[in-house]
C-alpha cells in the first residue's frame, strides 16, 4: 500500500460514519459496549470450536446491511491486516496432526480445525472493530470512552491526534514526494536521510503545536475539550443493547449451527 | 508485531486491558499535575507525527528491504516517559480502530508491549543511565541501540507469552520464541540507528526546544523499579485469578485435563459456577430429539474417543452443514435488507 492509498483509506472509513441510518443514530456508548461484549463472547470459545461461531456473523452482516457500508471495502481492510493471525495460526495444522473428525470420508486434523477457528475469530473481531468506526465516527467513540470513564487527558489526546492526523499526513506526503523526486531508484531512501526527514518533521510538528496552542488559548482553551453535542441513552439504544446481550448469550450457549445441521440431515434421510 | 484478537483468550485480553488502563490512569494523573496546558496540543500533534512517520518507508542497509519506524523510544527520549506513554497509547488506539491493527481486545496487550516497556521500563533503567546528561552523540547512539533492542525484545517476548497463555496456538514455547526474538533484534538495531539519528538531529538543530518541553522529562527518574515490580506482580495475580475463573466456567476443558490426570471421566460431583451453569444448561437445552447439546458441553462424559476428545464424525458433519446453512441465511438476510432499503428509497 502506498502512502497516498493509506491516506485516502483513513478518509474513506471516516466518511462512512457520516451516514444517517438506524445504526449511525444509536448512542456511541451503546455501540462501544455492544462491540466489546461481542468481542469477548467470540474469543471466549475454546480453540477447536468452528460451527458455533457461524451464527455470530449475523452481527457484522446486519451492521453492513442496515448501516449501508460497502462490503468489499471492509473485506479489503480485513485482508490487509490478516498476515499476523495467519502466520501464527498456520503452525497449528503443521504441529497438531491428530485426527479430529472424518467429514464426508476425509480425515480432518485437529490443527486445521483450530486454524479455521482462528480465522473465523479473526474475521469476526476485525470486522466488528472496523464497523464500529464506520458507523460511529472516531470522535463519537472518543466521547463515548470519555463518558465511560477514560481519563480526560487521554481522550483529548486521541481527539487531537485524529484532528491533526490528516494535516500531518499531507505534510508528510509532500516530504516524501520531494524525496522521491530527488532520489533515483534506491538512492536517498537510506537511513541517514530518513532520520533527518523524521527530525525535520518532528521540528515542524512542534512548531505547529505551538501555533495551535496559541490559537486555542486565545479562544479560551483551558486544558479540556468540551463537546456541545450531548447524547442521551434512549429507548432504541436500550433495545439494541438488550437484543445484543440476549443474542450473544443464546449463540454462546446453544449450538445453533449444529442443531440446524442435524435437522437438515434428518430431513434428507 | 501487533497482537491479534483472534489469538487471545478473554482472561489474557482483559487482564492486560486492566493493566494498561491502570498505567494510563497513572500517566494522566502525573501529567495533569505537573505540566501546563501547552503540552496537551503538543502531545496530540506528536501522536499524529508518529502516525505519519510510521508510514514513511526507508531502505534497510545491506538488505534492500524497507523498514518502518516504531517510535516509542524517540518520544520517551524527547518528551519523557509519561507524555511518551500517552502519545504511544493513543497512536496504538487509532491504529486499532482505523487499520484494525491487532483489534480492540488486543489493544491492551499492544499498548503494554509497545508503550509500557519502552516508556516505563527501558527508558528510565536502560536509556538514561547509558546516555547520561551530557548528550554526546556517540553515547546517544549506543544508548538508543541498546534500549530500542531491549524494548523490542521485551515486547516480542510478551507476544509469545500472551499467545501461549491464551492457548489458541499450537506453537511450542521454544520454537515460537526462537522465531520472534531474532527478527525483532534485527528490527531493533535498525530502529536504534534511526532513533539516535532523530534525537541527535533534533538536539543539534534546536537545542533550546528540547529544554522547553523537557519539564516532564525529569519525572522519569522518580518511577521506582520497586513500584513497577509490585504492579507487575499484582497483574500476574489478577491474571491467575481470571484464568482460573474462566477455567471453571468451561467445564469441558477442565474435565478433560482431569480425565488425563486422574484417568477417569468425572469427579464425583461438580461444584461452584461450573455446576450451576451445567444444571442451568441441562434445564434449558432445547429440541432434545435433534440431539442438541449445550455448546460448553462438547465432550461426552465417561467415554474417551481414541484419538482426540470432543468431536465424533456425526457431530462434525452436522456442524459443518449447519454452519454453511447459517452463513447462507446471514448473507440472505443482509442482502434482503439492502434490497428492501433500496426499494424504500426509490
Amino acid at each position: 500500500m502506498t502512502f497516498d492509498e493509506k491516506y485516502f483509506d483513513i478518509g474513506r472509513l471516516d466518511r462512512l460514519s457520516y451516514g444517517e441510518t438506524f445504526v449511525h443514530r444509536l448512542d456511541p456508548r451503546a455501540k462501544v459496549i455492544g462491540t466489546m461484549l461481542f468481542l469477548l463472547t467470540v474469543i471466549s470459545f475454546p480453540k477447536h470450536e468452528v460451527a458455533a461461531l457461524a451464527p455470530f456473523f449475523l452481527y457484522p452482516a446486519l451492521l453492513v446491511a442496515v448501516g449501508e457500508i460497502p462490503v468489499r471495502f471492509i473485506i479489503k481492510k480485513m485482508l490487509l491486516v490478516s498476515p499476523f493471525a495467519i502466520f501464527i495460526g498456520i503452525f497449528n495444522p503443521i504441529l497438531d496432526t491428530r485426527t479430529a473428525a472424518v467429514v464426508f470420508g476425509v480425515a480432518v486434523s485437529a490443527g486445521w480445525v483450530s486454524f479455521l477457528s482462528i480465522l473465523m475469530k479473526f474475521a469476526l473481531t476485525i470486522s466488528a472493530g472496523l464497523l464500529l468506526i464506520a458507523t460511529t465516527s472516531f470522535s463519537g467513540v472518543c466521547h463515548a470512552l470519555r463518558r465511560l470513564g477514560l481519563p480526560a487527558l487521554f481522550v483529548s489526546q486521541l481527539l487531537f491526534l485524529y484532528r491533526y492526523l490528516f494535516v500531518l499526513m499531507e505534510e508528510t506526503m509532500r516530504i516524501i514526494r520531494a524525496r522521491d523526486m530527488r532520489s533515483f531508484g534506491k538512492r536517498g531512501t537510506g537511513l541517514r536521510v530518513f532520520a533527518r526527514l523524521i527530525g525535520i518533521l518532528f521540528l515542524r510538528t512542534v512548531d505547529r503545536a505551538e501555533r495551535i496552542y496559541y490559537a486555542m488559548h486565545s479562544r479560551g482553551f483551558e486544558g479540556d475539550m468540551p463537546t456541545l453535542k450531548g447524547s442521551r441513552i434512549v429507548l432504541p439504544d436500550l433495545a439494541f443493547l438488550s437484543a445484543m446481550v440476549a443474542c450473544l448469550w443464546f449463540f454462546r450457549f446453544f449450538p445453533i449451527a449444529e442443531g440446524i445441521g442435524r435437522m437438515a440431515q434428518g430431513m434428507l434421510r | 508485531m501487533h497482537m491479534a484478537d483472534a489469538l487471545l483468550s478473554p482472561a489474557v485480553g482483559t487482564t492486560l486491558w486492566v493493566g494498561t488502563a491502570a498505567v494510563t490512569g497513572y500517566a494522566s494523573k502525573r501529567l495533569k499535575r505537573e505540566i501546563d496546558d501547552r503540552m496537551i496540543p503538543l502531545m496530540g500533534v506528536l501522536g499524529a507525527f508518529i502516525f505519519a512517520a510510521q508510514m514513511v518507508n526507508f531502505t534497510i542497509p545491506g538488505t534492500g528491504s524497507s523498514g518502518h519506524l516504531g517510535g516509542g523510544m524517540i518520544l520517551a527520549v524527547l518528551l519523557g516517559p509519561h507524555a511518551a506513554f500517552l502519545v504511544m497509547a493513543s497512536v496504538l488506539t487509532v491504529q486499532a480502530l482505523f487499520f484494525a491493527d491487532g483489534g480492540l481486545l488486543a489493544l491492551g496487550c499492544n499498548i503494554w508491549n509497545l508503550a509500557v516497556y519502552p516508556c516505563y521500563l527501558v527508558y528510565p533503567y536502560v536509556y538514561r543511565p547509558l546516555a547520561g546528561d551530557i548528550h554526546k552523540p556517540g553515547r546517544v547512539l549506543v544508548a538508543s541501540l541498546v534500549s530500542v533492542a531491549a524494548a523490542l525484545q521485551l515486547g516480542a517476548f510478551s507476544v509469545v507469552v500472551e499467545t501461549l497463555l491464551s492457548g489458541k496456538s499450537e506453537l511450542p514455547f521454544g520454537a515460537f520464541a526462537l522465531m520472534m526474538q531474532p527478527i525483532h533484534l534485527a528490527i531493533g538495531i535498525v530502529e536504534g540507528f534511526v532513533t539516535a539519528g532523530v534525537v541527535n538531529y533534533v538536539r543539534g538543530a534546536r537545542p533550546e526546544l528540547l529544554e522547553s518541553i523537557a519539564v516532564s522529562r525529569l519525572l522519569g527518574a522518580e518511577v521506582s523499579l520497586k513500584r513497577f515490580m509490585i504492579a507487575f506482580a499484582a497483574l500476574t495475580v489478577i491474571a491467575g485469578g481470571a484464568l482460573s475463573w474462566f477455567a471453571s466456567t468451561h467445564p469441558d476443558g477442565l474435565e478433560w485435563s482431569i480425565e488425563k490426570i486422574a484417568g477417569k471421566g468425572e469427579l464425583p460431583q461438580a461444584y461452584g459456577i461450573a455446576a450451576a451453569l451445567k444444571g442451568f444448561q441441562e434445564k434449558t437445552a432445547f429440541l432434545r430429539d435433534y440431539n442438541f447439546k449445550p455448546a460448553g458441553d462438547g465432550l461426552k462424559k465417561g467415554e474417551a474417543p481414541p484419538s482426540w476428545p470432543g468431536i465424533e464424525a456425526g457431530t462434525s458433519a452436522a456442524g459443518i452443514i449447519g454452519a454453511a446453512i447459517v452463513l447462507g441465511m446471514i448473507v440472505l438476510i443482509g442482502m434482503g435488507i439492502r434490497v428492501f432499503r433500496r426499494r424504500q428509497i426509490q
